[in-house]
């Protein structure tokens, strides 16, 4: 996993994507290591908002079962990153 | 004709609210169902929809009046007429600020898109004060002319006097604490004057569950259905089948509603939840109602819920969704009968064919009303549900 190479641009829209469904969310505060749920108060919707959201943004096709794989902001990156490398 | 458009009826427990700004302006047409205002409660920003089509002939009250339900916010006059200038001098309104001015008639409710009239109008009329009140009012000094206007038409009890006291007292230090009141107040109120039974009954959510994947595996991501779906729709089916679970208990006797408008029970973000309705949700298909629940999760998030939705809820679901515990036990949103409540689904050892299985199983409880229904017939209902959840494919 190269949790060290993350994109910053992949990781600033995601932000930019889950500040559009949770306005009140303070980016600057969150921590990419956490869990949403844990630290924003995240529920089964906002993470099917948020995966929905991801989908059209990089015109992707996410499987629900790899919706958990979008549950922090590092995981979701590195699930993107992977997704978007080719597989690489 | 000229017709005042006043601000509609706001739900349990919520007697005004503040003009945030008009979508509108003198001479704009408006059509049934539009929004034409905007306002702000405890529970947040609230759209407020026209309900006939229309011409604004004048807007009575401006940006940032706190007014009463039922007080007139602008003048209409009917399409097909001619909209006369609106010189002539506006009825005058009256601000809650101001409790010395003339008390304005308690409006009837406008009748809601699809609701029945009987069910959905409350005869204009003053408020009334029972004497215990009016004396507690008059030991804590609070005017009754602010009680009336808060009551707007209804019967106003000690407990309401003894909370415009505290409330005049205390004034809520924040939004989130005038929420807190306000779902305090509301539940307190149920608690007090419903009689409630509480039922509950497991029930194996594996065709369910299975009707889901081999479903969503074939949508795009946008159509994908949740749980919570089918189980709005099971329980607006179960609500068309069994009498005395949809309508309102008011003035002493249950009004049965034609239509199922399910209240959804949405957490907000913080503390604090909302129940507005997914309308005639036994006649949708599930694909809608779950375009129409994501549609309202987020803008009760962003703060855009519909009056119409807001109020318009004839039964609730509440639902503790994938992180909750197994079962709650909800309390009735008055003037509704009955609430359903579902905790999350979890595997659990269940006997299946005569042989212990790992099963997903949910629990479901009913809560309602005993001045209504009692535990027989509400054990039908639970068990219409459930077994309407048994064959997924029908929903």
């Amino acid at each position: 996993m190269a949790t060290t190479t993350q994109d910053p641009n992949i990781r600033s829209r995601l932000l930019a994507l889950l500040t559009d469904i949770a306005p009140d969310i303070d980016p600057a505060t969150i921590d990419p290591t956490r869990e949403l749920r844990d630290q924003v108060d995240f529920d089964s919707m906002d993470r099917l908002h948020f995966a929905v959201a991801i989908s059209e943004a990089f015109h992707l096709d996410i499987p629900e079962a790899d919706y958990p794989k979008l549950g922090a902001l590092q995981a979701a990156c590195e699930y993107l990153q992977g997704r978007l490398g080719g597989g690489a | 004709m000229q017709t005042d458009f006043r601000l509609p009826s706001l739900g349990a427990d919520m007697e005004s609210a503040t003009l945030v700004e008009w979508l509108k302006k003198p001479g704009d047409a408006v059509h049934r169902g539009e929004t034409i205002a905007v306002v702000e409660t405890e529970k947040g920003l609230l759209d407020i929809e026209c309900f006939d089509d229309a011409t604004v002939t004048a807007l009575v009250i401006g940006p940032g009046t706190k007014v009463a339900v039922g007080t007139v916010l602008a003048t209409l006059s009917t399409v097909g007429e001619v909209a006369a200038p609106a010189a002539a001098p506006q009825p005058v309104p009256a601000p809650l600020a101001a409790p010395k001015a003339p008390l304005p008639a308690a409006a009837p409710a406008p009748p809601l898109a699809g609701t029945p009239r009987e069910t959905a109008a409350e005869p204009g009329r003053r408020a009334r004060l029972s004497p215990a009140a009016r004396r507690r009012a008059q030991e804590l000094g609070v005017p009754l002319e602010a009680l009336e206007q808060q009551a707007a038409g209804g019967i106003i009890h000690i407990e309401d006097v003894e909370r415009l006291a505290a409330e005049k007292k205390a004034p809520p230090a924040d939004a989130r604490s005038a929420m807190r009141a306000v779902i305090g107040s509301a539940m307190a109120r149920a608690k007090r004057e419903i009689p409630h039974y509480y039922l509950g009954h497991t029930l194996d959510f594996g065709a369910a569950r299975a009707f889901l994947t081999r479903r969503n595996a074939a949508l795009p991501i946008q159509e994908r259905l949740v749980e919570g779906v089918l189980l709005t729709k099971a329980v607006a089916l179960a609500c068309a089948r069994l009498e005395g679970f949809n309508g309102y208990f008011r003035d002493g006797r249950y009004e049965r509603v034609a239509q199922v408008h399910v209240g959804t029970a949405i957490a907000l973000r913080g503390g604090g939840l909302v129940a507005p309705a997914l309308l005639d949700a036994d006649r949708k298909d599930l694909g809608t109602l779950m375009r129409e629940f994501s549609d309202l999760v987020k803008r009760v998030r962003a703060g855009h819920m519909r009056s119409s939705e807001f109020t318009a809820a004839t039964i609730t679901v509440t639902s503790l969704g994938e992180e909750g515990v197994e079962t709650l036990y909800p309390i009735i949103h008055a003037p509704q009968v009955a609430i359903v409540g579902a905790g999350r689904v979890t595997e659990r050892p269940a006997v299946q064919a005569g042989a212990l299985a790992v099963r997903p199983l949910l629990e479901l409880t009913l809560a309602a009303d005993h001045r209504v229904t009692d535990g027989r017939i509400g054990s039908r209902f639970l068990q219409a549900i459930a077994a309407l959840l048994q064959d997924p494919e029908k929903l």
